[in-house]
């Protein structure tokens, strides 16, 4: 082709096929191009398969390549270790030991409204559990410490009706919920310390909901609510197609190890 | 003397090397890759996603970014402009050999790297670059659908997704910087035009 066809662009579509063929290289030669896009795919599906072992080795290497990190960038990398930050809202209002409270009402006897001087003059319990989230990161041997969350049930007296608990946050959206029975287990807390240190803003502090049998989107952060209900009220994730009963390892599709028998 | 010789009709200072529908494809695939990169970065990124929050959103825009992708691409199929480019990028000859032999020496003498409309480099990246956007968007369809495939599969595929997604952006990066130092060829993305020095140096063998 030479410049007149600038000219005139739209030549016979024939011709144009037949110059391409004659004048240029690029139109000969042999398709390494769509032998490169089918080898990637292929390479994409056999990273699926081969996940499983892959991902073990690599998470052992950047847990130990992050203890040794004064950058912290590894953590930025995939399964880098460590908390990753989620939050539904655009910003989360802090709240100080002088203006947080945490609310008992709903179907009970005795409503009540804990300062966190309260909180941290109860009897305070420790567990050492794996933290994991639904979405694949597991934190191992994350201690937490709080209050049992079956006290501050009993303190306030649960009516007979009542069937449910319902969690609800100051971050004004966020919500969960546990049937009774869930909720009086030994290993459910309102959490104040975490990994032996009080709970970060970012981390869902002052207070947080930790339940250890459960995926964390279970463990409500910045809790401020406490209401015992005739019925489960689906959480926040729960309305986007989580699921409510969410034992680690035995919901939401995924077999991880269980964290907390 | 004649009076009125006219010289011979000089060649024009530019040649056309895009028509709109490349133009057009190239932008729509570029914005979405950007929605892509950006909401991933937000849902990623410790310091943007406590910047940023907002997650149900985030992950609302980036899984409808991530499923248009490819939509440029297959529109761009009915144009005749468009499915030559993609013939020219799927063929390889010796002078395509050639030229990676001389981008692995580092060899950057315009004569040591011939080149069709496209050079080797660029008709790798575009080759790579769809076959990883494909795996993203399956990998990606098997963790937004979780009840379609088996139980393991899922974490599997957000290994992949993770890490395809972090090379995706290194080489992306790659693409970008390569842009930026070449003023001319960003020029011919955005009004289809190239000068017709810059396309023999950089491309000899295209005949545009």
């Amino acid at each position: 082709m030479n410049s007149a066809d600038e000219v005139n662009p739209a030549p016979p579509p024939d011709d144009q096929d037949r110059d391409q063929d004659r004048d240029e290289p690029d139109a000969r030669g042999r398709p390494v191009g769509r032998r490169v896009v089918l080898g990637t795919l292929g390479l994409g599906a056999l990273g699926v398969l081969a996940a499983p072992p892959l991902q073990r080795g690599l998470e052992s290497f950047l847990a130990a390549a992050s203890d040794k990190d004064p950058t912290g960038l590894t953590d930025l990398l995939p399964n880098g270790g460590g908390f990753r930050y989620y939050s539904v809202t655009s910003s989360v209002p802090r709240k100080s030991p002088a203006d947080y409270r945490l609310t008992v009402g709903g179907l009970v006897d005795r409503p009540a409204a804990y300062t966190l001087a309260d909180l941290r003059a109860l009897p305070q319990t420790r567990l050492v559990r794996d933290v994991q989230c639904v979405t694949g990161w597991r934190v191992p041997d994350t201690p937490f410490e709080g209050v049992r969350l079956s006290a501050l049930l009993d303190a306030a007296g649960i009516r007979p009706e009542a069937k449910a608990v319902r969690f609800t946050c100051f971050d004004g959206a966020y919500s969960e919920s546990l049937t009774l029975g869930q909720a009086r287990r030994a290993d459910v807390l309102v959490a104040l310390r975490m990994q032996d240190e009080e709970i970060g803003h970012a981390h869902g502090g002052p207070v947080r909901l930790y339940v250890a049998p459960m995926y964390f989107y279970k463990s409500a952060k910045w809790l401020s609510g406490i209401t015992v209900t005739d019925k489960v009220v689906p959480g926040y994730w729960e309305g986007r197609g989580y699921d409510i009963d969410a034992w680690v390892g035995r919901s939401n599709g995924r077999d991880d190890e269980p964290t907390s028998g | 003397m004649s009076p009125r010789t006219d010289a011979p009709p000089a060649a024009p200072a530019t040649v056309r090397r895009f028509g709109p529908a490349q133009k057009w494809v190239h932008r729509t695939t570029a914005a979405l890759t950007g929605l892509c990169v950006f909401t991933a970065a937000c849902l990623y990124v410790p310091q943007l996603a406590q910047l940023v929050g907002r997650r149900a959103l985030v992950v609302t825009v980036h899984e409808w970014s991530g499923l248009a992708l490819p939509l440029p691409f297959l529109a761009g199929l009915a144009s005749r402009a468009f499915r030559a480019d993609l013939r020219r990028l799927d063929r390889f000859g010796p002078h395509d050999r050639a030229w990676l032999r001389a981008a692995l020496r580092r060899d950057k003498r315009p004569s040591a790297r011939p080149a069709g409309k496209f050079n080797a480099g660029q008709k790798l990246y575009a080759a790579w670059i769809a076959g990883a956007t494909l795996v993203m968007l399956g990998t990606g369809l098997m963790m937004w659908f979780t009840h379609l495939t088996p139980l393991m599969w899922r974490t599997s595929a957000t290994f992949v997704h993770d890490w395809l997604a972090l090379t995706i952006g290194i080489v992306l990066a790659g693409h970008i910087g390569m842009a930026l130092a070449d003023p001319e060829a960003r020029r011919g993305l955005r009004t289809g035009f190239v000068s017709r020095e810059w396309a023999r140096r950089e491309h000899p063998l295209w005949r545009p």
